[in-house]
C-alpha cells in the first residue's frame, strides 16, 4: 500500500502560508483517488460528520484500512489532508509550533496542527494514544463548539478555518492500562468501529488492490481467518489485510505461494513456534 | 506311546536321530517345525539347529525350554538369519550357569516376536547383551551368598520384551531396563512388579522412554489447529495405548471432550502430529455436519455402511474447507486391492466397504467394479448439490447395502487387512437408540461415593525427583499432600512479639529506609543529576525571546514501587526439637520468634509473603502445611498456625521447593523469593544414599531459577557449610547463634530485597 499522505515534519512556517497560499495548501491534497472499499456506510456517515464539522474518531485493529478511509474521505471531499503519526516523545510544541533559535533571536514556526487549522485541512492524528495524555489535551479547544487554539507562547489566538476538521484514529486492542484516551477526549468525537471486513469484502478488496485472481485471495483470506480465530490464544492481533496486499503483490511477482504467505503472513506477526507451526499447517492444507 | 518312533522318509528318520531326545512332547511338533526349518534354514543351518535343541534338551530343565526353542528358531532366523545362533546360545550357556536357568524357557518363547520386531542381527545382539548385563546386575549376592537367588525380574522382563520393543527403540528399552535395576536390584519383589509393567513408575518410564509423538508435547498446537482452523475447541483427554493389547481403543469424543492416543508413531510420512490433526479434523466433521440417527431399526451391517458412507460425506466436506486434507487423508487411509478378498469363503463386507471409502475420497481409485463406481458417482451426484445430510447419505448407504449384498457377508471369518482407518473416530455420536439394547453400554450413570467415605484432604501432587546418578528425573517420585496448619493460640505470638518490642522499633526504622526500585524519571528539577535537553533549550528559546526561562532544566531519578513476592518455606523435622547451643530454647522456639517478627515485618511492607512448613516421612508422604496464604493478612487465624508449629519426621527439602514454587511461580511479580529455613541437610528415612537428596535439592533450586524465582537459604546448622553451598551455590548464609536468629532473619530479609 501506498502512503499518499506526506507527514508533516514542522518545516513549514507562517511566512510560507502568506506568500503562497495557494500552492502551498495544495500540496496537502490527494490528487488521485486512493482504492477504498465501502463496507457499510461509512462514507455517508463521514460526509454528514463534516457536513457540521464534527471531530471524528477511527477505531479498529491494525491494518484494516482506517488511514485509507481517512485518506479516501479527503479525497472525496477534495479538501487537503495532513497526517502527523503520534508518538511518545511527542509534546504539545510538536502540535502546536514552537519558536525556534536564530543568529539573532527567535523564530515562530507553526507545528502541523496549527498549519492545519489555519489552512481548513483534515488533521489526522494518526495512533492517537501512542502520545502523552498532556499532549493530547491541546487538541480539546478545537474540538468543542469554541474551534479555537490558543498558541499562548505566542499570545495568539488562532479561530479554526471553516474547513477544518479534525479527525483522530487508535487501536483499541493495545489493551494497555497506560495507553487509552481520557473520557474528557473521547467525548469529543463521533466514531466509526472498523474491523477486517468479512471473507467475501475482503476477497474483493486484496483483489481490487493487487490485480490478483479472486480464487488464489480467497485462499489467502482463508488463511488470514485461521490467524484471526486464533486472537487471544498466543496472537494479540489477526493477520491483516495489509499484510494479506504484501503476500498477494508478492505472489503477483512469482513468489511461490506457500513461501509468499510464510514470508507476508506468517513470520512477521507471530515468534511462537506453536502458533508458527499451526498457521504453517494451514497453508499447506489450504493451498493442497 | 513308544519313544522309539519310526519314521517314514529316511531323511526325517536321520533328523528325529540327530536330535537324540525321548520327550514324546517334542515328537508331536517334531513334524511341524522340521517343515517350517526345512522352509527356511539352510544344509548348514538345520544341523546347527539340530545340535542346538539337542544341546539344549540336555540341559536338564525338562521339555519346556526344548519345545520353545524348535518352535522359536526358524521364524527367528527368518527375520533375522540364521547366523545369530551362537549369540543365542552363549546367552543360554551363560543362564544355565548362572541360577537363573529357569528363565532359558521364557527367554525362548518371546525370542521370535522379538526377533520379528528388531529384524537385524546386531540389532538382536543388542537385545542379548542388554539381557545379560540385566541377568548379571539383578542375580542375587544377598547376604554375601554370591550368585545364589535368581534375578527376580528376568522372567518378568523376558514376557514382556514383544511388548515392550512394539513401544520403545532398544536404546528406550535399555534406559528403561536400567532404570528398574538401578532403583529396585535390591527388592525382588518390586524388582517383579517393574518388570511385568505392574507399578506405576515402571509405565511413567516406559511412557517417557516411548517413540512417537506424545499428546502432551503437542497439545497446544492441536489446540490451536482446532481453534484456529476449525473454530472449534475441546478437551483433547489423552487414552493409554501402551497397556491394551487385545483391544486397541480408538478416538471418539463425548461430552467430556475428545478422546486421543497419547500416542501417535510417525505412520507412511505422516508426522505423528498430522495424524492427530487429521483425527481432530475427522472429530470436527462430525461434529458440524452429522446428527445422530435412530439405530434401533438397522442391522450392524446397515449401520456400518452408513458409518462408512457418513465418514466420507464429512471427509469430502472437510476437504472442500481445506484441500489439502485430501493428501493427508489418501496418505493415511487404507488401499486394499481389489482381488485381495475372497468372497467364496470370506466375510468381504469390510473389504468392500474400505475400498468404497477409498474410491469416494481418492478420484484415481482404479478400482473396476461396476456397483463400486456406481455408487462412487452417485455419491458425488448428491454432494454436488451441496453438504448433504446424515439422512440422506444413510439411504444411498442403505442401497449400496442391498446391491452388493453377498451370503457370504454373515461368514464367520471376515477380512480384516487393511480394512481399518485409523484416524476415524467410533461414531458412537451417529446414533442413538430409543430402546436400550445390549449394544449400548450404560456407563453414563454417576458413580457416587459410598456412604460414610468422605474426601479427606486434597488429593497428593506427585513430583519428580532427580537421580544424580544416572543424571535423570524419577517420574512422579514424591507425593506431597497439602493441608492448612492446626491452629494454637495466637496470644502466643503476641506475647512473642511483645518481648521481642525493642527489636521491632529497630526493624522498623530500618523497614523505613528500604528502597522502592522502580526507576522513574522526574523532569522539570532546578537541581538534578541530568540536564534535561528539552527543557533546557525551551529555556534558552525563552531568554533569547526576552520572556522568562523556566530555571527548571534538570531531571533526576527515582525509585518507586516494590513488587516482591515472598515465601517463607520452614523446614519442621524433628531436628528442630533438639535445644540450641548456649541457649535453653529449642531451635523450634527460635524459628517461631523469628518467623513471626519476620512476618510482622514484611506485612509493614506490605510486600505479598505466603508461610508454609513441611517434613517428610519417605517419599509417599511429603507434608506440606500452610500457614500464612498470599490473600490473608498477619491475623489472630495465621498467628494461630504459627503458635501450633510442631516438629517431626525428615527433611525432603526438593519436593517442597518445588510444590512452594508451584504457588510462587503463579504470583504476578518482577521478583519472586522463596526463602528456606532449615536446620540441616536434605534427608529421609527411605534415601540410603546421602548425597541423593542433596543433589535433588540442586535440582529443585535449578528449576527455581529457570522459574525466575530468587531461593535463599538460612541454615541454622553450624555444619552447613560442607554441603549448602552445593545446593544453593552462594545464596545462603548460616547463621551460628541461633539464639539471634530472631535478630537476624528480618535483617536478612531487608538486605535481600534493598
Amino acid at each position: 500500500m501506498i502512503e499518499n499522505e506526506v507527514s508533516v515534519e514542522a518545516n513549514v512556517s507562517e511566512v510560507n502560508v502568506k506568500q503562497s497560499g495557494h500552492n502551498y495548501k495544495d500540496q496537502y491534497k490527494i490528487h488521485q483517488e486512493p482504492f477504498y472499499q465501502q463496507q457499510r456506510n461509512e462514507v455517508q456517515l463521514y460526509e454528514a460528520a463534516y457536513r457540521s464539522r464534527l471531530p471524528v474518531m477511527v477505531k479498529g485493529p491494525t491494518g484494516c484500512g482506517k488511514s485509507r478511509f481517512v485518506e479516501y474521505m479527503a479525497w472525496k471531499l477534495n479538501k487537503p489532508l495532513i497526517t502527523v503519526a503520534c508518538n511518545e516523545d511527542m509534546t504539545a510544541s510538536d502540535l502546536v509550533g514552537r519558536y525556534l533559535l536564530e543568529a539573532n533571536g527567535t523564530r515562530w514556526l507553526d507545528g502541523p496542527l496549527t498549519t492545519a487549522a489555519r489552512l481548513g485541512a483534515i488533521c489526522y492524528l494518526d495512533e492517537i494514544v501512542e502520545a502523552r495524555q498532556d499532549t493530547t489535551v491541546v487538541i480539546h479547544p478545537l474540538t468543542d463548539h469554541r474551534r479555537t487554539l490558543p498558541l499562548d507562547k505566542k499570545g495568539e489566538l488562532i479561530h479554526a478555518h471553516p474547513d477544518f476538521q479534525l479527525v483522530i484514529s487508535y487501536n483499541p486492542g493495545y489493551q494497555s492500562l497506560m495507553k487509552d484516551l481520557k473520557q474528557s477526549t473521547k467525548q469529543r468525537f463521533t466514531a466509526f468501529d472498523f474491523d477486517y471486513p468479512n471473507a467475501e469484502l475482503e476477497t474483493q478488496i486484496v483483489a481490487k488492490e493487487t490485480g490478483m485472481d479472486a480464487a488464489l485471495v480467497a485462499k489467502l483470506v482463508k488463511i488470514g481467518g485461521v490467524a484471526r480465530n486464533l486472537k487471544g490464544h498466543g496472537l494479540d492481533e489477526g493477520i491483516s489485510t495489509r499484510l494479506l496486499v504484501y503476500a498477494a503483490t508478492l505472489i503477483k511477482d512469482g513468489v511461490e505461494p506457500r513461501d509468499a504467505c510464510r514470508m507476508a503472513m506468517v513470520r512477521p506477526i507471530t515468534d511462537d513456534a506453536d502458533i508458527r507451526e499451526t498457521l504453517d499447517h494451514a497453508i499447506d492444507a489450504t493451498f493442497a | 506311546m513308544t519313544t522309539e518312533t519310526e519314521y517314514q522318509h529316511p531323511l526325517m528318520a536321520a533328523y528325529w536321530k540327530q536330535l537324540d531326545t525321548r520327550f514324546p512332547q517334542v515328537e508331536e511338533v517334531f513334524e511341524d517345525c522340521m517343515a517350517e526349518a526345512l522352509a527356511v534354514l539352510t544344509r548348514a543351518g538345520l544341523d546347527a539347529y539340530l545340535e542346538a535343541a539337542r544341546v539344549i534338551g540336555k540341559l536338564g530343565r525338562g521339555v519346556e525350554p526344548m519345545l520353545a526353542f524348535m518352535e522359536a528358531w526358524p521364524s527367528t532366523a527368518k527375520a533375522v538369519g540364521e547366523s545369530a545362533l551362537p549369540a543365542v546360545m552363549v546367552l543360554i550357556q551363560r543362564m544355565q550357569k548362572s541360577p537363573n536357568g529357569r528363565a532359558i524357557a521364557p527367554f525362548l518363547q518371546t525370542l521370535a516376536p522379538v526377533a520379528r520386531r528388531l529384524k537385524a542381527q546386531e540389532l538382536l545382539q543388542d537385545y542379548l547383551d542388554i539381557t545379560l548385563n540385566f541377568m548379571e546386575r539383578t542375580t542375587g549376592s544377598i547376604h554375601g551368598h554370591h550368585t545364589t537367588f535368581p534375578s527376580p525380574g528376568l522372567p518378568e522382563f523376558f514376557a514382556q520384551a514383544p511388548n515392550l520393543l512394539s513401544q520403545l527403540t532398544l536404546a528406550g528399552l535399555k534406559n528403561w531396563v536400567e532404570y528398574g535395576i538401578r532403583n529396585y536390584r535390591t527388592h525382588p519383589e518390586r524388582q517383579k512388579d517393574y518388570f511385568s509393567l505392574q507399578s506405576a513408575d515402571s509405565r511413567a518410564v516406559l511412557q517417557r522412554e516411548r517413540h512417537g509423538t506424545l499428546l502432551v508435547d503437542v497439545e497446544r498446537k492441536l489446540d490451536m489447529y482446532l481453534r484456529g482452523l476449525w473454530r472449534d475447541s475441546d478437551h483433547l483427554v489423552p487414552y493409554s495405548t501402551a497397556f491394551d493389547e487385545i483391544r486397541k481403543p480408538i478416538p471418539y469424543y463425548d461430552k467430556l471432550g475428545i478422546r486421543l492416543p497419547d500416542v501417535y508413531d510417525d505412520a507412511d510420512n505422516v508426522s505423528g502430529l498430522d495424524r492427530y490433526r487429521a483425527v481432530l479434523a475427522h472429530i470436527v466433521g462430525h461434529r458440524r455436519w452429522s446428527e445422530a440417527q435412530v439405530a434401533d431399526n438397522w442391522s450392524p451391517f446397515q449401520r456400518m455402511a452408513v458409518e462408512f458412507f457418513e465418514d466420507c460425506r464429512i471427509e469430502t466436506l472437510l476437504i472442500r474447507e481445506y484441500p489439502g486434507l485430501r493428501k493427508l487423508f489418501l496418505a493415511l487411509h487404507p488401499e486394499p486391492l481389489e482381488t485381495s478378498c475372497d468372497p467364496e469363503t470370506t466375510s468381504c463386507l469390510r473389504h468392500r466397504m474400505t475400498m468404497l471409502s477409498r474410491a469416494l475420497l481418492d478420484p484415481d481409485h482404479g478400482y473396476v467394479d461396476a456397483d463400486l463406481n456406481d455408487f462412487v458417482a452417485r455419491f458425488h451426484a448428491v454432494m454436488a448439490q451441496g453438504t448433504s445430510s446424515m439422512q440422506e447419505i444413510a439411504s444411498l448407504a442403505l442401497s449400496y447395502v442391498a446391491r452388493t449384498r453377498r451370503q457370504s457377508d454373515q461368514f464367520a471369518r471376515v477380512h480384516f487387512d487393511n480394512t481399518v482407518v485409523d484416524y476415524r473416530d467410533d461414531n458412537r455420536q451417529l446414533w442413538k437408540f430409543i430402546e436400550a439394547g445390549d449394544e449400548e453400554d450404560a456407563f453414563d450413570e454417576e458413580r457416587k461415593i459410598e456412604p460414610g467415605e468422605e474426601i479427606r484432604g486434597l488429593p497428593p501432587r506427585h513430583y519428580p525427583e532427580w537421580d544424580y546418578s544416572s543424571q535423570t528425573y524419577r517420574p512422579d517420585w514424591a507425593s506431597v499432600y497439602e493441608a492448612l496448619h492446626p491452629s494454637g493460640n495466637p496470644a502466643d505470638i503476641d506475647r512473642l512479639l511483645q518481648k521481642h518490642s525493642a527489636l521491632a522499633k529497630q526493624l522498623k526504622k530500618m523497614l523505613d529506609l528500604l528502597k522502592p526500585q522502580d526507576k522513574v524519571r522526574i523532569r522539570y528539577q532546578e537541581e538534578g543529576s541530568e540536564l534535561d535537553l528539552d527543557v533546557a533549550i525551551r529555556s534558552l528559546i525563552d531568554f533569547k525571546g526576552g520572556a522568562t526561562p523556566d530555571p527548571r532544566i534538570n531531571m533526576s531519578h527515582k525509585t518507586s514501587g516494590r513488587d516482591i513476592t515472598v515465601m517463607l518455606l520452614l523446614d519442621l523435622s524433628e531436628s528442630l526439637n533438639k535445644k540450641a547451643a548456649g541457649s535453653d530454647q529449642t531451635i523450634l522456639e527460635l524459628s517461631q520468634e523469628a518467623v513471626s517478627l519476620l512476618a510482622w515485618a514484611i506485612e509493614k511492607l506490605g510486600d505479598p509473603f505466603a508461610i508454609a512448613g513441611f517434613h517428610s516421612n519417605t517419599r509417599h508422604d511429603v507434608r506440606y502445611l500452610h500457614i500464612k496464604g498470599y490473600g490473608e493478612h498477619f491475623n489472630d487465624d495465621v498467628k494461630a498456625r504459627l503458635a501450633a508449629m510442631e516438629a517431626g519426621y525428615s527433611t525432603r527439602m526438593g519436593a517442597a521447593m518445588r510444590h512452594a514454587a508451584h504457588y510462587l511461580a503463579a504470583r504476578p511479580a518482577d521478583k519472586k523469593l522463596m526463602l528456606i529455613l532449615t536446620d540441616g541437610r536434605s534427608s529421609d528415612v527411605d534415601a540410603h544414599d546421602e548425597r541423593l537428596l542433596i543433589e535433588d535439592a540442586r535440582q529443585a533450586v535449578k528449576e527455581l531459577d529457570r522459574q525466575d524465582i530468587f531461593p535463599y537459604c538460612i541454615s541454622l546448622d553450624p555444619k552447613a557449610d560442607e554441603y549448602v553451598g552445593d545446593i544453593f551455590g552462594r545464596q545462603f548464609t548460616v547463621i551460628d547463634h541461633i539464639e539471634r536468629l530472631p535478630e537476624r532473619l528480618p535483617q536478612l530479609f531487608m538486605a535481600l530485597t534493598k
